[in-house]
């Protein structure tokens, strides 16, 4: 079966061989991978994905990739939460968590992107790959390109802080540090890509990369027993991912998988980068690009490559978007440790920032089934909450003074 | 010889001006531009520039001289 029928301009509609370009010839419009849905239908059932391997390739019909030689095998089927403290405290019987902070190998959906951009790179005979990348996108490259033996070159602004550049460093690709403000690294990296023979994974790759964020879709649906939310949360950078989401739901009933979709698309940001969202609460279907300011750098993306088709899903979905300061953010980290035990990065703060937002606004209603997609660990952004958490109680070593500083009686141990 | 492309913006005050035009002789590039949006307030559009690498550089430059502002064709690429 040949499941891929071209690359098809998202803007006028011309097609191309499914091969590493991105822009339209004609209009300079993005790229998108079509499908032949006919024939992925003959195949395609319940049944045989519940019979595939336990990682997001159980999805391999709806994947823009031609075998089986996977880069990242074991990317996504994350946990699908059921979060029923968190759903009491915010007053939504029926609330998940999406929870994509224990993703392989890296702590982020960003490895699912990669997985999908690096084995369709081998397929189509790259030996190098390539990304600029202040975080978890350059994590993921590196540590997937380590793994399957591809020269990889990892481009980063000059003013990275040193933890996130030594998670990159680990996997020892080449560590390209650019001078300059940001527009320049972006300009460069944009130059580098059109030059050099490179998968540039989100560059000249981004048609094939963007399609493995569907698998978040793709699961949530198959998780739930085969049934579409009724409203879920997605964090927005450039916007691809809410864009995938709502694409491949609809995907899903193309193929027979589902019957029907209802569910509404919302968008979260950080007020100090929320172009995309603030653009559809004026109304507007285009947005004004911004100079990001934010705790929340994994979101901060001014001018989103995704922004116009977020804005486009999320209206047609009948969802909305939301934003929120970046101590709210901090509060949503905290929260969502608190109520479910899940440590998420700042985007995760954003997700469940919004989702309190908009169950208080009354726009997700308390009888909805609701996904709230956490698509970061923690750990990697420590220092968004360092001051918010606290220190350890400090006792002198005798058991007194422990007791007497918890008020404790004793219960002659054993029994509780 | 080359052909880049950009995405390019025209702050509010800027919508009116034959910018591309001017490009176009104050710098040896050909200019070719193949969507744009250009409304009251806002306005934007997808240009390809070529000539000389460093012709291009300068045309650049120019128009951010002008207040335009310039992208890739990609828009952000650094994640
Ligand atoms: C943890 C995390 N969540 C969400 C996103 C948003 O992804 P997108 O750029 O597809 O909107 C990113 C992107 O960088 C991310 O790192
Ligand atoms: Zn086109």
């Amino acid at each position: 079966m040949n499941k891929m029928k071209a690359l098809v301009c998202r803007e006028c509609g011309k097609e191309y061989p499914t091969k590493a370009i991105h822009v339209c010839e004609m209009c300079f419009g993005p790229l998108e991978v079509k499908y032949n849905y006919d024939e992925i239908k003959k195949v395609v059932s319940r049944k045989a994905i519940e019979q595939g391997p336990h990682s997001m390739w159980r999805y391999l019909d709806l994947l823009p990739v031609e075998g089986t030689n996977f880069v990242g095998p074991h990317a996504g089927f994350t946990p699908l939460v059921r979060a029923k403290n968190l759903g009491a405290y915010l007053g939504v019987e029926e609330l998940y968590i999406k929870n994509d902070t224990v993703n392989h190998p890296t702590l982020s959906f960003k490895d699912r992107v990669v997985a999908v951009a690096l084995t369709r790179a081998r397929e189509l005979g790259f030996e190098t790959v390539a990304c600029a990348s202040t975080g978890n996108l350059a994590n993921s490259v590196a540590a997937h390109a380590a793994s399957a033996n591809l020269r990889c070159y990892v481009f980063i602004p000059g003013d990275l802080e040193a933890a996130k550049v030594l998670g990159n460093l680990i996997y020892k690709p080449h560590v390209v540090e650019v001078e300059g403000n940001y527009d320049d690294v972006n300009r460069l990296c944009s130059e580098i890509a059109g030059e050099h023979g490179w998968a540039f994974v989100n560059i000249n790759i981004r048609p094939y990369y963007a399609e493995g964020s569907k698998t978040l879709a793709f699961e949530t649906v198959e998780q739930l027993g085969w049934r579409t939310p009724d409203q879920v949360v997605v964090p927005m950078a450039s916007g691809s991912l809410l864009t995938k989401i709502w694409k491949g739901l609809n995907e899903m009933k193309h193929v027979g998988l589902i019957d029907e979709v209802r569910t509404k698309i919302n968008g979260a940001q950080a007020e100090g980068c929320s172009p995309i969202a603030t653009a559809f609460k004026a109304g507007r279907d285009f947005f004004k690009p911004v100079k990001p300011k934010t705790i929340a750098k994994s979101l901060a993306i001014g001018n989103p490559a995704d922004g116009y088709y977020a804005l486009k899903a999320t209206a047609e979905s009948k969802g909305a978007m939301e934003s929120v300061t970046d101590d709210e953010v901090v509060e949503g980290i905290q929260l969502l440790a608190q109520t479910e035990g899940i440590f998420a990065e700042t985007a995760g703060g954003v997700t469940i920032g919004v989702l309190k937002k908009l169950v208080k606004q009354g726009v997700i209603g308390k009888k909805d089934v609701t996904v709230a997609y956490i698509t970061g660990n923690g750990l990697k952004t420590q220092e968004a909450v360092i001051d918010a958490v606290g220190r350890p109680t400090r006792i002198q070593p005798s058991l007194l003074a422990f007791e007497k500083t918890f008020q404790l009686r004793r219960t002659n141990g054993g029994t509780p | 010889m080359a052909s880049l492309r950009f995405h390019i913006r025209f702050p509010e005050d800027k919508i009116k001006e034959p910018i591309i035009y001017q490009i176009g002789h104050e710098y040896n590039v050909v200019t070719n531009v193949r969507r744009a949006d250009v409304r009251e307030t806002t306005g934007w559009m997808d240009l390809e520039l070529s000539g000389d690498v460093a012709e291009i550089e300068r045309a650049i430059a120019g128009l951010r001289e002008k207040g335009v502002i310039v992208d890739p064709i990609e828009l952000n690429v650094v994640e």
